[in-house]
């Protein structure tokens, strides 16, 4: 998956080195958050108060927070979570949004006039607003935020994949299927859906880092995961307060484990958009 | 493409038919018949204003018409894929009883639909193969699908290693050779052909005439074939008709009856497109408001 030709002799271009680095910086999030794991066993409940707030040394990498607990530890489990969270969530909304989007545009008419008023209803409130009503319904854990993504993040999906389905419903091979006795569902399985996929597929990687950052906003807010679970939005929670008195480390690696995994995720999938359709590359901005 | 004709339409003049056609006339019903059909894409500008129009048993009629007057809604309408605002299409005699997805599955697919533009007329995710077999896979016949792929295949001139080949590994004249087998594949008792041969060289479109009148002359069906080269169509349907004489005049005035009336210039048909070289000269003369 290493991206495209570079220029003739000359440096690589812009393009591929951004995508040399999306996809090495995903590649080693992924071998990060799957091997430290199995390496160095993490003790959520343990604290360490004699060695609390210790700045960033050649023990403790990235420092300890105020209970004395490994920060780099406990971002590489926050961002297994917060990674987890995002896939599984985006996946979910992907799948609402393709489901919605597709019946839409494959019914068409009033069903699709319909169903899409209904998405301008949702989008019109805040995602993070609805996330937050949503998981106010459950007891803190994951689920409720994979359901509370899930629920509030088709809704861009959804349209794409309405407007790909109703281009397509449009052309003659369409046509041709419905002359050769394909039923309604036979035409949208293997007709239109295959068609609409790559679409569906560029939008939940897109959808994964919004996962994510939803994921560590609702955990900020302390509606998320439990507190004691290692979480980036929950470590930024519990470090605010040492922030003001000077020690700087326990918000911010956190903050950029955040960032820059968000970030190689996003570069990825501009990397795959621009190989689906070079002269699109603007319309789906992240 | 748009080579003057050498040879003027002219030089067809419309003299008397006594084509025999492949049945009896009469006791069938008429593969197709189109009674004032009015049909569009907006309701106050209808592209087609109360068209009558019939292809009998076994008949091959030619539909002429210059680009953009609606022959292919016509075509459509016949197909029962789009539904007119007004009128009636009978199918062997029998009323249709819905458009597109609600027309019974024995209706639809007693049509067969060639298209003009195969790039666009084939599913571009399905090899050639698929592609052909595709209406039996629909209509929960999958057994037959390798045997009828194969044999078609062969019909329609298409090689082994091209069926395993997806559309935009072949060319235009490829492609739509397949899309030829898979209007053919479930056996229709109307082909309609729209424009079938427009984006086609001459040798190509020699040779799907020939397999088109090859499974007419097996299978007794009818054609409808629209287009605008008259050349073309005159030597490879049994009558034509010109496309504003099946439309009711713009005044709205009574209509009914143009098919008869409608220029029957039948020539020498059928008989000679087996195998005959089919003469490909675009636009003649006399249509040059093609455009």
């Amino acid at each position: 998956m290493t991206a495209t030709a570079t220029p003739l002799g000359g440096r690589p271009s812009a393009r591929t080195l951004r995508a040399r680095a999306s996809v090495g910086l995903v590649a080693a999030v992924l071998v990060t958050v799957v091997l430290v794991p199995l390496l160095f066993p993490l003790d959520e409940q343990a604290v360490d108060m004699a060695n609390k707030l210790q700045a960033p040394s050649l023990t403790h990498p990235f420092g300890t927070d105020d209970v004395g607990r490994d920060v780099l530890l406990r971002c590489v489990y926050g961002l297994r979570v917060s990674l987890l969270v995002g896939v599984v969530a985006a996946l979910a909304a992907t799948f609402i949004g393709t489901a919605v989007g597709a019946a839409a545009g494959a019914a068409g008419g009033r069903t699709d006039r319909l169903v899409m008023r209904v998405v301008d209803v949702f989008s019109s409130v805040p995602h993070l607003l609805l996330g937050i009503f949503i998981v106010a319904m459950f007891r803190p854990g994951v689920w409720p935020v994979v359901i509370s993504v899930g629920l509030t993040h088709w809704l861009s999906t959804a349209r794409i994949v309405r407007a790909e389905v109703l281009s397509l419903r449009s052309r003659p091979f369409i046509d041709a299927a419905v002359s050769g006795g394909a039923s309604r569902w036979r035409v949208g399985v293997r007709h239109l859906l295959p068609g609409v996929l790559p679409q569906a597929g560029l939008a939940a990687v897109l959808m994964v880092p919004h996962a994510i950052w939803h994921e560590s906003a609702l955990s900020f807010l302390g509606l998320g995961l439990p507190t004691h679970k290692a979480s980036l939005g929950n470590m930024i929670q519990d470090a605010r307060g040492t922030l003001l008195a000077g020690d700087w480390w326990p918000t911010l690696f956190p903050g950029l484990f955040i960032i820059v995994p968000t970030l190689a995720i996003a570069g990825l999938a501009g990397v795959w958009r621009e190989r689906i359709n070079p002269r699109r590359r603007s319309e789906l901005m992240l | 493409m748009n080579a003057p004709s050498s040879e003027p339409s002219s030089a067809h003049p419309p003299e008397p038919s006594a084509t025999p056609s492949p049945e009896p006339s009469a006791t069938p019903p008429s593969a197709l018949e189109l009674r004032g059909i009015t049909a569009g894409y907006e309701r106050g500008a209808p592209v087609l204003r109360e068209v009558s129009l019939t292809v009998g048993a076994g008949e091959a009629v030619g539909l002429l018409g210059p680009s953009g007057c609606g022959k292919s809604t016509l075509a459509r309408v016949a197909a029962l894929l789009h539904r007119p605002y007004a009128g009636t299409v009978l199918l062997d005699g029998e009323p249709a009883r819905g458009w597109r997805h609600r027309a019974p599955r024995a209706q639809r697919t007693s049509v067969g639909v060639v298209f003009q533009q195969p790039r666009l007329a084939a599913d571009p995710r399905l090899t050639l193969a698929a592609l052909i077999a595709e209406p039996l896979r629909a209509t929960g016949r999958k057994d037959e699908a390798g045997e009828r792929t194969a044999e078609l295949a062969e019909s329609v001139g298409l090689g082994g290693e091209l069926l395993t080949r997806r559309p935009h590994e072949v060319s235009d004249g490829q492609l739509q050779r397949a899309c030829v087998a898979r209007a053919l594949v479930l056996g229709p008792r109307l082909l309609i052909c729209d424009e079938m041969t427009a984006m086609l060289d001459a040798s190509t479109t020699a040779a799907l005439v020939a397999v088109v009148e090859e499974y007419r002359a097996r299978s007794g069906a009818a054609l409808l074939a629209v287009g605008h080269d008259r050349t073309l169509l005159e030597r490879w349907c049994d009558r034509t008709v010109e496309h504003a004489a099946v439309q009711a005049p713009t005044t709205g005035k009574d209509a009914t009856g143009t098919d008869a009336t409608a220029a029957a210039t039948g020539t020498d048909a059928g008989a000679q497109v087996g195998g005959a070289p089919v003469r490909s000269g675009r636009r003649a003369p006399a249509d040059t408001s093609a455009g």
